[in-house]
């Protein structure tokens, strides 16, 4: 019967061919340590985000003079409703958490290198759809902090010359924020996170033709990957057993942890907070804004930042591969720069103050000269450990192999030995 | 490499053990996501406000032999009548065949019949019958004065609401 079945669908969807080639047969090097647990995890919290929001919208009124309330109604009167929205809050952050250790893996291991730009650069896409998906999400509650943070990244759009305010005005539908952008940004907040699936999918199919990287940068042989199923599926459900200890203990304790207290003040047009500052993900980006002294070069100087990230491919000309494991140039500056983005948020998050600027000027200068440097040191690594070989033998000879064996000839070679 | 070679303590191996672990592992994992999906799946019941919805009180003094009031409980009409005594003897006495039910198993003082207006067969609001009980307007079907189904289509007789009295003259419809 259920071999009949399973006959039935495969004559008319590759259904046995796809879990063999992508899961039970799937080749997947077997160094693979924790941190690349963290793409599985990121899947997860979409799948978790999008359950929890579909739930939440069922209860949640899309304008102004409702909104406020509804979430204080879906807080107290729905059943579970706290533990949703809560989930739903702490899961915000807990995406951007799992997305930026997922780049940094990416970077410290040189991930980003061919064949492998494609995932890199879909991945910024993601980032990007992210942070717009959570920047819109984070109006819906209709707090103090969700009108005016709204309020400021609107404006930000009136640096663009000539047609700054227009472009404003139409982004928010209403002189200022309002009702017809609440509503808007619950549509697109909707919308965007199955805009975001699909193109996880391109990154999945991406994955699945160049395969993953890991720690050695080695394009392994064969004999060195190990199915994915069921070696790496229990490995990141264990991972994923630790994240939800840590995620659970702050949805069920720390609640609020990621919650301004100024965002349980309803929405006030006429009466900005004292201080306002952006939910902690966005705290970096929104320092490298500040620091600039221009309202244009700010705007242009934050995107930078963030588009930047794209550039990698081309900017790092180093051969040697495993990233930061082979190059001690390049691990000093990778530890650099997370040393540099912490302290931009720990910036961002503060009042302005003119010791602040200055120093918040200094880590905007070295965030961009990081990136500008990498050209030259990359060559220099590449000179001086690839050319004279000043490498660990084993890595060498590695290097070597790899060099003579493309990868999809490495490919054939790998089903012939299979079967 | 030494994963071409066969394992040396296979024989160690025990198979039983492992299943085991496999299973445990499988049961407690399903358990889990079970238990997740609950409070989701509990968030589309009605919640506290509309339950509270859920209590009609009415007052019965005003309301004349041979009356009928209707009150909206859960969204609801619930049909309040005042039964003469002419009409109390007269169900008493009846049988019904569609749904057989006793008259005292329908009332807690036969003055005073208690039924949701919600006909059992698609839902529509019976209307009044004369003196008789209550016709469908939509399938034609028959109740009489007990809220007791005596003509199809509908299966059931009207439902009689979890109420209590108050006091003689007030009563208090809903689970409270």
């Amino acid at each position: 019967m259920k071999k009949s079945l399973k006959g039935w669908i495969d004559a008319r969807f590759p259904l046995s061919s796809f879990v063999k080639n992508e899961l039970t047969d799937y080749p997947t090097p077997r160094n693979l340590n924790y941190w690349w647990n963290f793409g599985f995890l990121s899947g997860f919290v979409l799948v978790l985000q999008i359950v929890t929001g579909v739930f939440l919208a069922m209860h949640y009124k899309p304008a102004a003079d409702e909104a406020f309330d509804s979430i204080q109604y879906i807080m107290r009167e729905v059943n579970y409703g706290w533990l949703i929205r809560y989930i739903h809050s702490t899961g915000a952050s807990a995406f951007f958490a799992v997305i930026f250790i997922h780049m940094a893996r990416t970077l410290y291991y040189g991930s980003y290198r061919a064949p492998r730009e494609l995932m890199w650069w879909s991945g910024q896409v993601l980032l990007i759809m992210l942070m717009a998906t959570a920047f819109m999400g984070y109006l819906l509650p209709w707090g103090q902090m969700s009108y005016w943070g709204a309020q400021v990244i609107t404006s930000l759009f009136g640096a663009t010359p000539l047609i700054g305010e227009h472009i404003v005005i139409w982004l928010r539908g209403d002189f200022s924020v309002g009702d017809a952008t609440l509503t808007r940004f619950f549509s697109l907040h909707y919308l965007f996170p199955f805009l975001i699936c699909a193109v996880v999918v391109l990154h999945l199919v991406a994955l699945h033709t160049v395969r993953s990287s890991n720690p050695s940068g080695i394009t392994l042989h064969s004999r060195d990957n190990i199915p994915f199923h069921p070696y790496f599926t229990i490995k990141d459900f264990y991972g994923l057993g630790i994240f939800l200890i840590v995620f659970c203990a702050f949805v069920f304790f720390k609640p609020d942890f990621f919650i301004e207290a100024d965002n349980n003040i309803p929405a006030n047009p006429l009466k900005t907070p004292a201080h306002i500052v952006p939910e902690w993900y966005f705290l970096p980006f929104y320092a490298i804004l500040r620091s600039i002294p221009d309202k244009l070069g700010g705007v242009v100087a934050m995107s930078m930042s963030i588009i930047i990230f794209a550039a990698m491919p081309f900017l790092d000309r180093c051969r040697v591969p495993g990233g930061a494991c082979y190059r001690p140039l390049y691990r000093v500056m990778f530890y650099v720069f997370i040393t540099d983005v912490l302290l931009l948020g720990y910036i961002g998050s503060q009042p302005p103050s003119a010791t602040l600027t200055t120093v918040g000027e200094i880590a905007t200068f070295f965030y961009f000269a990081i990136f500008a440097l990498l050209p030259f040191t990359s060559y220099w690594e590449n000179r001086l450990l690839l050319h004279r070989e000043k490498l660990p033998a084993a890595a060498l000879t590695l290097i070597r192999e790899e060099k003579y064996i493309p990868v999809d000839q490495d490919d054939k070679k790998t089903d012939g030995e299979r079967a | 490499m030494n994963n071409d070679q066969p394992i040396d303590d296979a024989a160690e191996l025990d198979e039983g053990r492992r299943d085991f672990l496999e299973k445990g592992t499988t049961i407690f994992a399903a358990a889990g996501v079970a238990a997740a999906c609950w409070p989701f799946i509990a968030s589309m019941n009605p919640s506290r406000d509309i339950e509270a919805k859920a209590i009609a009180t009415v007052d019965l003094s005003g309301l004349a032999a041979g009356k009928v009031e209707t009150v909206e409980w859960q969204g609801k009409p619930v049909f309040v009548f005042h039964r003469t005594d002419e009409q109390i003897e007269d169900m008493h006495s009846s049988q019904t065949s569609l749904d057989p039910q006793a008259d005292d198993k329908r009332v807690i003082k036969p003055e005073f019949l208690v039924v949701v207006g919600v006909c059992t067969h698609l839902g529509c609001i019976p209307n009044r019958n004369g003196a008789k009980g209550w016709l469908c307007p939509c399938h034609g079907s028959l109740y009489d004065n007990s809220g007791r189904v005596i003509r199809g289509p509908a299966p059931t007789n009207l439902a009689v609401p979890p109420y209590r009295y108050d006091g003689e003259k007030k009563i208090i419809i809903g689970k409270v």
